[in-house]
């Protein structure tokens, strides 16, 4: 019994030794879902000797957690959101990363005629006026609320048959838009990393309201005294700092660059 | 604790307001599940008669194989199945997947070795000189098998129960091939799996007293019949 007790509080001791200082990060999932992430983060947490933790959950539901207090630092993409969030005092210190832009994507038939579309808004209306299928992110992220812009823009109810709401990541709703074949509104970064796994074709894009600007920004401590302030800031200071803008140039898909770093110096 | 008494107050009041998202996670629930008891009760309730009431080489390993397939997860059913359906495999062409009618296909092959396997056993059960008596008076073999499903009937009655429970109460399969897209193939179970992470406790909690009621009344109709036999 008493080497079994020995035992368990060397092994208890040890793996408290190895526990590391981790910083909580929300996102959405495009960051994740494309591979950026992966591809930055292990720099910072060489460079810091720390752990990310990343919560790739959509921009709505990470702003949410920023607001709890459950995570120390955001990257998100729904400016509106964003700048809603500083104003209330649950954020601090708000920088630009980088940005990318939506495209949208469908079955290579393209039975609504989108690769013919003169403006984002109107590749949506042709969508509904077709009742071709369209898969919509349907959980508050970034790229929801895009789709919402746009389905306002044209007037079109986010109703009916034709309307599928699947609640989830960028990621399964390819997969979905996928299989049915349906349209889908995606964030470049994710259609270029998943495009080859996929049998849709990208069909419009280059709509200036399709741009999509990323930004970091912290918890607010006077609110949420005990997040990890000095990492969050460590963060941010890499992800707009020389290190972090040139990884995220570099971090490239078949040659074609998924975020363009947008940090000012 | 305050957290846990407020979400089940929302739950409540969810049910008791027939919420209308509420009531469509529901409705799908039941429709899939109901689709898949009565395929797999056309194909696996004959089967299973069939088989107790002929003598064929290989009997004991299909018995074996059934409870095998019965002993499978339900996500490797789901995986399976997956990759029948999707877009690049055998049956693409048919863009099955992530629709009801796949839930429907996925909760039948799930549960027909269920239904099949106890439907033979009931069968079984059956008083032996019914069908000696059958073959006395030169009853083919349809004849002799309506008598010894009428003769086992409310066992047959009680395994297609069974079978919804298991149908209505699965989720590796619903959530593979159906996707758990909102109106249209979000059952309770993968909504209970998939929305609770995001927030909808409340409605999880009201799904999951729900999916006990079921539970409850299929059991309840289970003694019943169980009573009425005696």
């Amino acid at each position: 019994m008493k080497q079994f007790l020995v035992a368990s509080l060397l092994v208890i001791s040890a793996l408290a030794a190895h526990a590391e200082e981790r910083l909580r990060l929300a996102t959405t999932t495009s960051t994740s879902d494309s591979g950026l992430l992966a591809a930055i983060n292990p720099a910072f947490e060489q460079q810091a000797g720390v752990k990310v933790d990343v919560i790739a959950v959509g921009s709505g539901k990470a702003l949410t957690l920023g607001r709890n207090g459950d995570v120390d630092v955001l990257l998100t993409h729904d400016p509106a959101a964003e700048e809603a969030f500083l104003a209330e005092g649950a954020g601090v210190d708000r920088r630009a990363v980088m940005e990318n832009d939506f495209v949208i994507v469908g079955p290579p038939s393209d039975p609504a005629g989108v690769a013919e579309a003169t403006s984002a808004a109107d590749a949506i209306a042709r969508i509904a006026k077709a009742g071709a299928w369209y898969v919509s992110r349907g959980d508050k992220s970034g790229t929801h609320v895009k789709e919402q812009a746009l389905f306002k823009a044209a007037a079109v109810a986010a109703d009916g048959k034709w309307y599928l709401s699947a609640g989830q990541g960028m990621g399964p709703v390819l997969q979905i838009a996928d299989q049915k074949p349906a349209y889908t509104l995606a964030d470049r970064g994710t259609w270029l990393a998943l495009r080859g796994k996929l049998g849709l074709k990208l069909l419009y894009a280059g709509d200036p309201i399709l741009a999509n600007p990323y930004h970091v920004m912290s918890v607010n401590p006077a609110r949420h005294p005990n997040t990890n302030v000095k990492l969050a800031k460590a963060y941010a200071n890499f992800l707009t700092g020389a290190d972090g803008q040139r990884l995220i140039g570099a971090f490239k898909v078949d040659g074609e660059m998924l975020f363009r770093p947008t940090a000012s110096h | 604790m305050e957290f846990f008494a407020e979400s089940f107050a929302r739950a409540l009041h969810l049910i008791l307001s027939a919420d209308a998202e509420l009531v469509a996670i529901v409705g799908t629930s039941l429709s899939t599940s109901c689709a898949a008891v009565l395929i797999a009760s056309v194909l696996a309730i004959p089967a299973g008669i069939g088989v107790a009431i002929t003598q064929f080489p290989g009997k004991n390993a299909l018995r074996h194989g059934l409870n095998a397939l019965m002993a499978l997860p339900t996500v490797v059913v789901g995986l399976l199945l997956y990759g029948l359906l999707s877009r690049q495999g055998p049956l693409g062409s048919f863009n099955l997947l992530f629709s009801p009618l796949a839930i429907v296909i996925g909760q039948t092959v799930l549960v027909i070795p269920l239904l099949w396997n106890l439907v033979w056993t009931a069968a079984q059960s059956a008083d032996p000189r019914i069908i000696f008596t059958c073959r006395t008076f030169g009853a083919g073999r349809y004849q002799q098998a309506r008598i010894v499903l009428h003769e086992c009937r409310r066992p047959v009655v009680a395994a297609t129960i069974l079978t919804f429970g298991r149908a209505i109460g699965e989720v590796g399969v619903a959530m593979m091939l159906g996707g758990n897209i909102a109106h249209y193939t979000r059952t309770m179970t993968t909504a209970i799996a998939l929305e609770t992470s995001k927030g909808e406790f409340a409605l999880g909690l009201a799904l999951g007293l729900l999916l006990l009621l079921v539970a409850l009344l299929t059991n309840l109709a289970l003694s019943l019949l169980d009573r009425r036999s005696e």
